[in-house]
């Protein structure tokens, strides 16, 4: 049993990219089997010995990894078709018949080489809809307002949101005729509007998804909660969103 | 600089910027702070700042804001956290740091952070390691994301907010921030006086090299726990960055103190942390009483288990600090064989249950669910049912570049002075995991949290200071000094990129590491640390006969960068290594077996460490010295390695004990 173990490989199938805006091309590649084995292992192993299953020696493939437990959003990219972070990609489980595993970067964002993919745009976008509070600075001024625990309840999930593509990625909205600003930033509007002091700047942060490339953009697909590795409710979230900006059209004159 | 001269605004109309290197808690805090204070900032990250390893910390950040009624004060956490440390701290900075914790926690509050909650609205705390007060505030189990997050958010706002020049006017297309990520820092500039005026960095997307001037600079760059190989660490915390700094010729303090996390999931690639506030929340560390137990873990009966941590130590338990609880697990598994049994391969692994299957499901996901989710995901196991099967892991690095402190009368720190968080090289400072100063010999959990924003919090005014002061500008200085430097740097990537050796860079780290973590962890021989220190030697011998596995020019080269980062953890391992051969006592989490006892008389010092470059092809060594010796904005400092220990008296670690770590507290 053990040296059967040892003996067994997993084939992988990498679409790769020399560098921004070259022709990707696929190269395959088998790496040893081992326990618990995640893509990234897989993908360390050919940056060790990096020989494609036919025997030719090539440029290691480049990938974006940093804290390996999925919650940095770095490693992230399609995996079978499917967007995702590598790290928590466990080979025992998407193939259990030894692969290929199919890995490509994701298709949202320019490709910076290989799997490298850069997603400045939506730190961009988190400017744009003012994803923050408000704050008079960093020295003492006593404690924060109360909050309830269910409040924390409701807001904690949302702001778990790494940033990571998946829901960018895997939206029919996002794509180079459109700029829908894509469910994560919205969802981060929702977020600020709900704590007790950023929702003095609510209105701001709706102007800023109303109209052109906003929250109207949203073509109710809701893949982004299927793909979301943090479990979002994004869709409840651009509703929300979608609400309050209309409500704010509407009345917000009336308000000022 | 000279009262006539623009601090913002260079004659030839630049801004004037200061340099803030990594973008983790203790980075983005030093930018807020300086930002605040008026000073633009360049702000350097390997990778995008939201990604940085701070994300990692998971329990919380303590303060002691003592809403539980338990008697919990400021000065109760400074006796604990000197006392988790075993002595080996600066007094000062810890207690201004304890002081401001409250303060710390409130600001996040105001930032957004969602910290749990109370009954009545107000931030919940919960128990952690080395004391029995509930002192730690988290965000469910992703505190670290979440505090990152918050000061994300906050720099993000700065790097809106236009520079003003000195009458108070914008200056067009400058903004406060400005972040350079994907960049890597890999060297220093400094003048012929020895001043840091910048530093050279690579644009890792497609490796070209620049020179970049800065008022001063700040390094906030973590730790170093690859150099270890497999650790609780992300793949960027090689050290490269301090370790650059320290072979440019910046001291580097206490570096054989390496924490051991007791509890995380071995794995091929990475070993992933399970908080300590699993056990604060009420997880038991055990193993069978049978060292052949065959049941499965959630079947074997309470009476035969054996549960030996509250055993030996009844009043901390399971939350005693980690060094004590990583040595009592190493204990178990290799002294005593008593890990758990696998029915599979017939031996006792090196693992024990780290049990949750006892507490209510609906507390543990409301405030552990972000770790109990990252076991059930890496294990495919239920931890609600099954007991965890856990190791202990390297995690955190108490050395790191030494910095100065500017103590005040009443015993914490002079806020502002450029003293503070200052390296040996005028102008360079440290912040952060990559700095020594506030944890001793060992960390008490959820104090590095506090310790990165703390220490930026002083790094920031400590920088303005010195900005205003410095007799002459980076932005006056020649333009030959940076041009010099920037090729000296290109050179060097040339030169990696040119080895075409026989040795495999990444299996010479999977060698390096191995020794560094079979010998130069948990328990410390001197014959074998002997052993160690012929490795390293070995190892950097063999560095220089690697080849590059890739070669591309011009693009995103990590086999180049890795390289580079290699070399620079070979560098601290032998500071690592030699620092633990040296010091024959046990402290903290430096322990001996022939020598078990804490030697105040030879040992209550720091360490402090100076390169020594190998000449003619020879290895490079370490300098030791007893004194540090600096001249900042004209006035010579000498800082002798004594502890300052003059606000809590060095006395030996009993946790058997309740309530040991603070004489005012008796649990």
């Amino acid at each position: 049993m053990a040296d059967d173990r040892r003996a067994r490989t997993i084939a992988l199938k990498i679409k790769r990219q020399d560098g921004p805006g070259q022709p990707g091309y696929w190269q395959e590649f088998a790496v040893p089997w081992h326990p618990r084995m995640n893509v990234i292992s897989a993908l360390m192993e050919i940056q060790k010995q990096p020989v494609t299953a036919s025997g030719q020696k090539v440029t290691p493939v480049v990938w974006e990894c940093v804290c390996l437990e999925e919650v940095c959003g770095s490693c992230t990219m399609r995996i079978n078709g499917r967007v995702r972070q590598s790290c928590s990609a466990l080979v025992d489980v998407i193939a259990p018949g030894d692969g290929p595993i199919v890995l490509e970067p994701m298709s949202k964002f320019p490709v910076v080489r290989d799997l490298v993919v850069d997603r400045s745009r939506m730190f961009e976008d988190l400017k744009r809809v003012k994803a923050w509070i408000n704050l008079d600075g960093s020295h003492e001024l006593g404690a924060g307002p109360r909050q309830s625990p269910e409040s924390q309840e409701q807001t904690y999930p949302l702001s778990r949101c790494m940033t990571c593509g998946c829901c960018l990625e895997a939206c029919p909205q996002v794509n180079p005729s459109s700029d829908f600003v894509g469910p994560a930033a919205i969802s981060q509007v929702r977020l600020f509007n709900l704590h007790p002091n950023g929702k003095m700047h609510a209105s701001e942060r709706l102007e800023a998804v109303m109209g052109e490339g906003g929250v109207e953009g949203c073509g109710k697909a809701q893949n982004c909660v299927e793909v979301c590795p943090k479990e979002i409710p994004l869709v409840d979230s651009i509703a929300s969103v979608g609400r309050d900006a209309t409500k704010h059209m509407l009345l917000g004159w009336l308000l000022k | 600089m000279a009262a006539s001269k623009s601090l913002v605004r260079s004659e030839s109309g630049k801004v004037r910027r200061v340099i803030v290197v990594g973008g983790g808690l203790a980075g983005l805090m030093t930018v807020i702070k300086l930002c605040e204070a008026g000073v633009p900032v360049d702000l350097f990250s390997l990778v995008p700042v939201k990604r940085s390893h701070s994300v990692c910390a998971q329990g919380g950040i303590n303060a002691s804001v003592n809403t539980k009624g338990e008697g919990d004060s400021p000065q109760v956490h400074l006796e604990e956290t000197v006392y988790g440390g075993d002595f080996l701290a600066n007094q000062p900075p810890v207690k201004a740091m304890c002081d401001a914790a409250p303060s710390i926690v409130f600001m996040l509050d105001r930032m957004g952070v969602p910290f749990n909650r109370t009954p009545e609205g107000l931030l919940d705390f919960r128990r952690f390691g080395g004391t029995l007060f509930h002192r730690t505030a988290f965000a469910g189990a992703t505190t670290g994301q979440q505090l990152l997050y918050a000061l994300d958010e906050q720099v993000r706002r700065w790097e809106t907010v236009d520079v003003e020049d000195d009458r108070g006017e914008r200056v067009a297309g400058e903004k406060m921030v400005r972040k350079l990520e994907w960049w890597e820092m890999i060297g220093l500039v400094t003048d012929d006086e020895g001043v840091c005026r910048g530093i050279v960095a690579q644009d890792l997307k497609n490796m070209s090299i620049v020179a970049f001037p800065g008022d001063a600079v700040c390094l906030a760059t973590g730790g170093c726990g690859i150099v270890f190989g497999r650790s609780t660490n992300s793949v960027i915390n090689t050290g490269t960055a301090a370790s650059a700094a320290y072979q440019h010729g910046a001291c580097y303090a206490n570096g054989e103190f390496i924490q051991v996390h007791p509890t995380a999931i071995p794995g091929a690639d990475k070993l992933r942390l399970i908080s300590e506030s699993v056990r604060g929340e009420g997880g038991r560390v055990w193993v069978p009483r049978d060292p052949k137990e065959q049941r499965a873990g959630r079947e074997v009966p309470e009476s035969a288990r054996d549960y030996f941590l509250e055993e030996k130590y009844p009043g901390y338990g399971n939350l005693v600090p980690r060094d004590i609880a990583s040595r009592e697990l190493f204990k178990k598994c290799f002294h005593e064989h008593r890990g758990v049994y696998n029915r599979e391969s017939q031996r006792n692994e090196n693992e024990v249950y780290l049990d949750v299957t006892h507490l209510p499901r609906e507390i543990l996901q409301k405030k552990l669910a972000g770790v109990l989710e990252i076991y059930e995901k890496f294990v495919g196991e239920d931890p609600f049912v099954n007991p965890m099967r856990v190791f202990p892991a390297v995690h955190y690095s108490m050395g790191g570049l030494w910095v100065d402190f500017d103590r005040a009368a009443n015993g914490s720190l002079v806020m502002g002075s450029p003293r503070n968080q200052a390296t040996s090289i005028p102008g360079l400072y440290a912040c952060g995991e990559a700095d020594y100063q506030y944890h001793g010999a060992n960390r008490l959990g959820a104090n590095s949290l506090l310790s990165c924003l703390w220490a930026g919090m002083v790094t920031g005014p400590a920088i303005a200071a010195y900005r205003k002061n410095v007799a002459r500008s980076a932005w006056d200085m020649p333009s030959s000094l940076f041009e010099k430097a920037e090729k000296r740097e290109r050179k060097a990537f040339e030169a990696i990129l040119a080895l075409d050796g026989a040795e495999n860079p990444y299996a010479l780290h999977d060698e390096l590491a191995h020794t560094m973590l079979v010998d130069c962890t948990i328990e410390r021989d001197n014959a074998t640390l002997d052993k160690v220190l012929a490795k390293i030697e070995e190892i950097a011998e063999r560095s220089r006969r690697v080849g590059v596995t890739d070669t591309a020019v011009g693009k995103m080269n990590q086999g180049a960068q890795y390289v580079r980062h290699l070399r620079n953890m070979i560098v601290l391992a032998r500071v690592i290594a030699l620092g633990a051969r040296n010091r024959d006592e046990s402290r903290g989490a430096h322990f001996k077996p022939q020598f078990t006892q804490r030697d105040d008389a030879n040992w209550l010092r720091t360490t402090m460490a100076f390169h020594k470059a190998g000449a003619n092809g020879e290895n490079d060594a370490v300098r030791f010295v007893r004194a540090v010796d600096y001249t900042l904005l004209g006035q010579r400092v000498e800082v002798k390695d004594e502890v300052d220990t003059t606000l809590v008296r060095p006395r030996p670690r009993k946790y058997e004990t309740a309530g040991a770590a603070s004489t005012a507290a008796k649990g």
